[in-house]
């Protein structure tokens, strides 16, 4: 097998990054074993693996995962009503886009999780806090994506429902929204991501809730192999939830 | 007759009068009188929603202040050393798997599917590693700097006009040479980007362990006016606080050249 067809293979890679990764946990085993690294600083990776039922059955890992699901589905359900509502007035309303549009972006640079002691102060300490900040993270780049794809239907397929003589409602139902869809959801998945990712940081930093709030009991409680492993858990269900939301945009991408 | 010949020219009007800017107007100043007729109407307790003078003279005070330009260096300095960290390393891992299609293909999908993960979640491990202090913080924004600068590399360094580099090859310039006048003037654009999404993402991870412990910089004095109930103070920093990290996204990119980059 030649060199170019190895970096074309797709099995090679994969074998290679997952290989150097299991190399890499057991010299850090190797290492924690011989004393090189602290233990109590890093537990054993074998102790980690082991942690997991115990986190699994013993914390109750199930009804977490249901309330920081919950939490976060209901952000998500708000950024995509609101978001997609504001994105269409802005695109309706061009001197209020023009107006606005600048600020939205700004906003979504700006570090609005540091917000959550001012929502604790507005809602108190529950699931509403942690709602409002994955609603308030998650919603400028649904609006931003819903002007882009609205401003961005092709004027062919306005042009062919202005000829069936469609109204406005027809107009943005059968023909601009479809047309739009697909980078509405490029703004609904980034969305749910900074949703996602503000839900678990805020639960962890309120101590309340679910996957985060996890994580912040077993560290105070110096758990050090539950904390590795709810961490690596938190891990895992964020790169799941961002696998499928990218399948899902891959499959409402129109084919050029 | 010879009026009727000759162009009119009509006055651009003033940049006051510009619609837009008027809408500007007309909506701040909507909130900012919903905001003060909500806080003297007392739907809603005084103190979550402080009146606008209030913030205002908290705003004031905060600015006299000498002790929080000293919290604002210690912030400051944290986001900055993660940021050289991450960053120098996010810079490096980039450039390798940027220029390794096979290590791009092994380990840049980590890299991928680990960026988008809450880095605030690894605090507790930081702790363990680098301690109470100002070494944790450095740590929480090296690591959520590092993900988007090494993406960003990564696919800046793929995106180079091979020509580029073909001639740099025909000049017989050597690793260094070719890095320097090669590679890093024709990824400046992403790099930068990268860059900036670093710094907003260093500072979010750097202030939010101060909220979470720490007994110094600007995180720690925002959940201290939390805890003594002092909103107006609250207030006051939160809105220095992101006037301060939206200017410094905005003079990154402006350093970075990217405006230039934009109009050509």
């Amino acid at each position: 097998m030649t060199a170019a067809a190895i970096v074309r293979s797709r099995t090679f890679p994969l074998a290679l990054g997952l290989g150097s990764l299991v190399v890499a946990i057991l010299a850090v085993e190797a290492l924690i074993r011989v004393g090189a690294i602290n233990r109590f600083i890093v537990p054993l990776p074998s102790q980690i693996v082991m942690a997991f039922e115990r986190v699994i059955v013993e914390e109750d890992i199930g009804e977490r995962f249901r309330l920081t699901f919950f939490e976060a589905f209901t952000a998500g359900a708000m950024i995509t009503v609101v978001g997609v509502s504001l994105g269409l007035l802005l695109f309706r309303v061009n001197i209020l886009r023009q107006a606005t549009e600048t600020w939205v972006a700004a906003l979504a640079s700006a570090p609005t999780v540091l917000m959550y002691p001012l929502f604790l102060v507005i809602f108190g300490r529950s699931a509403w806090t942690i709602i409002m900040m994955g609603f308030v993270a998650g919603l400028p780049p649904v609006i931003l994506k819903t002007i882009e794809g609205l401003a961005g239907t092709r004027r062919v397929f306005i042009d062919v429902g202005r000829s069936f003589k469609l109204t406005a409602p027809q107009l943005f139902v059968k023909i601009l929204f479809p047309a739009a869809l697909p980078t509405i959801f490029v703004g609904v998945r980034l969305g749910l991501i900074f949703t996602l990712i503000n839900v678990v940081g805020v639960e962890f930093l309120i101590n309340f809730g679910g996957l985060g709030q996890l994580i912040n009991d077993l560290a105070e409680r110096y758990d050090l192999p539950g904390t590795y492993a709810a961490i690596c858990f938190v891990i895992l269900v964020s790169v799941v939830f961002f696998v499928i939301t990218e399948w899902i945009e891959r499959w409402l991408r129109p084919v050029d | 007759m010879a009026e009727a010949g000759r162009l009119r020219l009509t006055a651009a009007p003033p940049a006051w009068a510009d619609p837009v800017t008027l809408v500007r107007v007309a909506i701040i100043m909507t909130i900012l009188l919903a905001w003060e007729a909500i806080s003297r109407s007392g739907l809603l307790y005084r103190d979550v929603v402080p009146s606008l003078t209030a913030i205002a003279a908290a705003i004031v005070k905060l600015a006299s202040t000498p002790d929080y330009y000293w919290h604002l260096w210690v912030t400051a300095s944290e986001v900055g050393t993660g940021l050289a960290i991450g960053g120098l390393s996010g810079l490096l891992a980039g450039l390798v798997l940027g220029a390794n299609r096979m290590l791009s293909k092994s380990f840049e999908p980590y890299l991928y599917y680990l960026g988008p993960t809450p880095k605030i979640i690894f605090f507790p491990v930081m702790i363990m590693w680098f301690g109470v202090g100002p070494g944790s913080k450095v740590a929480m924004g090296a690591i959520s700097c590092f993900f988007p600068i090494a993406l960003s590399t990564a696919a800046g360094m793929r995106q180079i006009d091979k020509v580029l580099i073909r001639v740099g090859h025909s000049f017989r310039a050597n690793a260094w040479q070719m890095a320097a006048k090669i590679y890093l003037p024709a990824m400046r654009h992403p790099t930068i980007n990268g860059v900036r999404l670093g710094l907003g993402v260093a500072i979010i991870g750097t202030l939010l362990a101060e909220t979470k412990l720490s007994n110094r910089g600007v995180g720690f004095l925002i959940i201290q006016a939390f805890s003594l109930f002092d909103m107006p103070r609250m207030y006051a920093m939160l809105i220095v606080l992101f006037v301060l990290a939206i200017g410094a996204n905005a003079l990154v990119g402006r350093l970075g050249g990217l405006s230039s980059i934009r109009q050509r």
